[in-house]
């Protein structure tokens, strides 16, 4: 295949992605907005077999009476309805995913380089990474209630990357030239993704703590979990994501020794990544410091996410730098 | 008294109230001690580090804001120009050196001096802790986060043995109690945790060694031209505090041709850099061999402890001046600044002090690629290599004010209107080859041809291999301190009523449960016949949601 073709194939792909991952979003609301009644009827169901173990096996717990039998038989088939909507939609944004997978491959097929040497691909890849954390999220802790938010952060990347960064396949500047881009970029590229994760579960958290703390219910957020679990998810990702972090700005140091002619020298892109750092170790020592943790720690972790989004679109159009490959 | 009057008296009473319970060692005060040691409490407590660490972060933003002198100085001299109130203020405020002001070096000194006022004596006590016994098993192991119990038929020496060897076998530290067993592991993560704060530390020190030992220095240097290690040749020399310019390795660089290639098919990316090299030959020591290097972006040269970069590359023509009396006044190569990269239209200046009886000047655009561009009946570069090399020039005459004593950029003309004045019909457009006659007779220049040439960098900086272990280091303390947790076990077996045995276990882990400890209890029970008893078990629930 020509490599035209290959290029004209990786934009399809970009717009099969976004199109999946627009139907993903829509399922993983619906999973949200009705699975509620499942969760309620999960939890009545609960109720009684704790009730058992809580007796001690007493032989307490009552044969349930036939109007609640009843109930639940007709609670089961609206579970059935509900579960295939989040299967839905998993089965979408997996499909999405693949057509992401493919538009990087065949980008960098068509480029003969690796697919992340201006904003369009970098941006497209950090909506990779994010999809991709959310799925290794969503097979270790089950965490599909994520997965309306990052898909919606996933088309907002695709769509702007798509729109106002498109950049046709090309070869790169001199200065992007170096094994350090496999190295350096992937790292950030990882790390922001898995920020994002990291981010949506961190929002989640505040919102779903003042609820706790106003004793509210009902509506689509009884499918989320407590706030404990979200907090401990959103510290778990940003753990993952911190050294991956730490990494990238120590990588992209070392390539700069090599580009620049100095390992650091505060360009817009390095305070910011610097920024972002030391932010984001603020909230991993706030969230064991007492009188920080919880609420206050969550919104260090925002800022800090804020940083880095500032980092990668304010740094790169708004200031000059060494680091601007806008094009 | 009043609502806020009351307010007031219960704030201050808590404050004297954790003052005491703080550090009050007397009944009489605190005394300057004591001020000391509460001061040095507050500096290494974390919040302070906290709210220190965030201060370093606020203070970086205006750096990335405003321009820079180490980046960017010419751009800090137009700000100021252009913000006559405003930036002297900030000037003062050493916001144009953010970087290397007394405010940011105060704040990032007090957040390593707080850092290592807290890591020192947790090191010192980590130290401790690895080597005294595991603290012995709690009375009630049951109010612990991750509990168990059943009873057996073995006795408890048996058990308690079996306890021993099975956490041994797992790389506990085990201790013995009278009727329990106490165990510890994960030790690792706490060093992992030291090991990346005190590698931060390192960092900081090298990056400080290596600016004040060092020195970094730039150099314009034309195809065919050379250069040689010392002062005198650097256009731009910053050394750092503590630099011997006696110590600069005698090397020596000439450089023999600059390539550069660009895109050339039509369409958006036409004329963008694909790749420049700067062929090179370069000396050790004055006699020493030549020795030849491909010097590249990415593809720094690395001599006598200095490292050589190519920064940036532009156009030197080539010009012949001869004078008001016919002879030649000026013979070389002058290079011009690139005014932008895609089509590297150059502007640039030939000052002719020899020139008799008048000083000559020119003033002068570059375009390596020039076309008429109609529409705005103008002269403009298509494609930035030289494919159609055009100069225009305009000519100045009279005296250069060279001799003043006062430095002059070589990209500029001074004293344009007052000690040079512009030569009438002075101005003509140039191919390659063509020679203008200046109107007047006071002479002619002749365009000959165009050289490349290279900006090089230059540094020396001994902090480099330093700051890079440190860094390495950090990293891998952050990983292992987030991998690895600390953990206690404790089994304790003692007869029951029923003349069987009850065994309680135990499990204390900083963070969150691991499912470690329901291995362990599993393998302690796995010698036991199927119980009828069902083993009372707390914590084990949360289990599934660890990282292991």
């Amino acid at each position: 295949m020509a490599d035209s073709d290959l290029a004209n194939l990786s934009d399809q792909l970009a717009l099969g992605a976004v199109l999946l991952y627009v139907v993903a979003m829509v399922g993983y609301a619906l999973d949200l907005g009705f699975g509620r009644r499942r969760a309620r009827a999960e939890a009545e169901r609960a109720e009684p077999v704790e009730a058992l173990v809580g007796a001690g096996g007493g032989g307490v717990a009552e044969a349930p009476p036939a109007e609640a039998s009843a109930a639940s038989a007709e609670e089961e088939g609206a579970e059935r309805v509900e579960r295939d909507w989040g299967r839905f939609a998993i089965l979408i944004n997996l499909l999405g995913w693949g057509a992401h997978l493919g538009m990087l491959v065949t980008r960098g097929l068509a480029a003969e380089r690796w697919p992340w040497g201006n904003m369009y691909e970098f941006l497209s890849a950090i909506a990779f990474a994010a999809v991709t954390a959310y799925l290794v999220v969503l097979a270790r802790y089950k965490a599909r209630f994520l997965g309306a938010f990052v898909m919606v952060a996933a088309v907002l990347a695709l769509g702007v990357a798509t729109i106002w960064l498109y950049t046709p396949v090309g070869p790169l500047v001199p200065a992007l030239k170096s094994y350090w881009i496999a190295i350096h970029v992937t790292a950030a590229i990882v790390a922001t993704g898995a920020f994002t994760v990291g981010g949506a579960a961190t929002i989640l958290y505040l919102v779903q703590s003042r609820r706790e703390e106003r004793g509210a219910s009902g509506g689509a957020l009884d499918m989320l979990p407590g706030a404990q679990t979200l907090d401990r998810l959103a510290y778990k990702v940003t753990v993952f994501s911190f050294p991956i972090w730490t990494f990238a700005i120590i990588a992209g140091a070392i390539w700069a020794d090599e580009a620049w002619g100095r390992y650091w020298g505060w360009d817009p892109k390095e305070v910011w990544s610097f920024v972002t750092w030391v932010v984001y170790a603020g909230y991993l020592h706030a969230r064991a410091t007492a009188g920080w943790k919880g609420r206050r720690a969550a919104v260090i972790s925002l800022v800090a996410f804020a940083a880095l989004l500032f980092n990668f679109f304010g740094v790169n159009y708004l200031f000059s730098g060494l680091h601007s490959y806008a094009g | 008294m009043t609502q806020a009057q009351r307010e007031d008296t219960g704030t201050s009473v808590e404050q004297t109230g954790r003052a005491a319970g703080g550090s009050r060692t007397g009944s009489g005060g605190m005394g300057p001690l004591g001020w000391l040691r509460w001061g040095w409490r507050q500096l290494t407590s974390m919040r302070t580090a906290l709210i220190l660490l965030f201060l370093v972060a606020l203070g970086s933003v205006p750096g990335s804001i405003l321009p820079q002198r180490g980046q960017a100085p010419e751009k800090v001299a137009e700000y100021l120009a252009e913000h006559r109130t405003l930036g002297p203020w900030l000037d003062r405020l050493s916001l144009f050196d953010v970087f290397a002001a007394p405010w940011f070096a105060a704040v990032y000194i007090l957040l390593f001096v707080s850092l290592a006022g807290c890591v020192i004596p947790r090191a010192r006590q980590h130290w401790r802790a690895m080597r005294s016994a595991p603290p012995p098993a709690p009375r009630r192991l049951s109010r612990l986060p991750q509990s168990a119990s059943f009873r057996t038929d073995r006795d408890a020496e048996q058990v308690l043995a079996q306890a021993r060897e099975l956490l041994r076998r797992r790389r506990f530290r085990v201790a013995e109690g009278a009727d329990s067993v106490a165990a510890e592991k994960g030790y690792l993560g706490e060093i992992g945790n030291l090991t990346f704060h005190l590698a931060l530390l390192m960092l900081l020190l090298a990056v400080a060694a290596g600016a004040m030992l060092g020195y970094r220095g730039n150099i314009v240097l034309t195809e065919g031209g050379a250069f040689a290690n010392s002062l005198a040749y650097y256009d731009q020399f910053t050394p750092g505090r503590r630099f011997d310019p006696d110590r600069l390795a005698p090397f020596s660089i000439r450089l023999e041709d600059f390539r550069a290639s660009f895109v050339t098919d039509p369409g958006p990316q036409q004329g963008q850099a694909l790749d420049f090299t700067a062929e090179i030959f370069y000396r050790e020591r004055p006699d020493g061999p030549e020795k030849p290097y491909d010097l590249k972006v990415n593809h720094p040269l690395g001599v006598g402890g200095a490292k050589v970069y190519v920064l940036g590359h532009g156009y030197a023509p080539r010009f012949t001046v001869r004078d008001g009396k016919g002879d030649v006044a000026f013979r070389g190569a002058v290079p011009f600044l690139p005014l932008e990269q895609r089509t590297f239209t150059s502007e640039g200046v030939v000052k002719v002090p020899d020139a008799r009886p008048e000083q000559l000047a020119f003033q002068m655009v570059f375009w390596p690629t020039a076309v008429a561009d109609t529409r705005n009946r103008q002269i403009v570069s298509r494609f930035p290599a030289p494919l159609n090399p055009t100069v225009s020039l305009m000519t100045f005459k009279g005296d250069l004010g060279l001799d003043s004593g006062v430095p002059q950029s070589v990209y500029r003309i001074e004293g344009i209107g007052k000690t040079l004045q512009p030569v009438r019909d002075g101005s003509a457009v140039l191919k390659q080859g063509e020679t203008f006659q200046i109107p007047g007779g006071a002479g002619s220049i002749t365009f000959d041809g165009v050289q490349e040439y290279v900006s090089l960098a230059i540094n020396h900086d001994p902090g480099r291999g330093p700051a890079l272990a440190a860094a390495v280091l950090a990293v891998a303390g952050v990983i292992v301190s987030f991998t690895v947790r600390r953990r206690r076990v404790w089994v304790r077996a003692v007869p029951g009523e029923d003349g069987r045995t009850v065994v309680e276990i135990g499990g204390l882990t900083l963070g969150n449960p691991t499912a470690e400890f329901d291995d362990l209890v599993a393998a302690l029970r796995r010698d036991d016949p199927p119980a009828d008893e069902a083993a009372e078990r707390s914590g084990a629930g949360s289990a599934d949601e660890t990282e292991e």
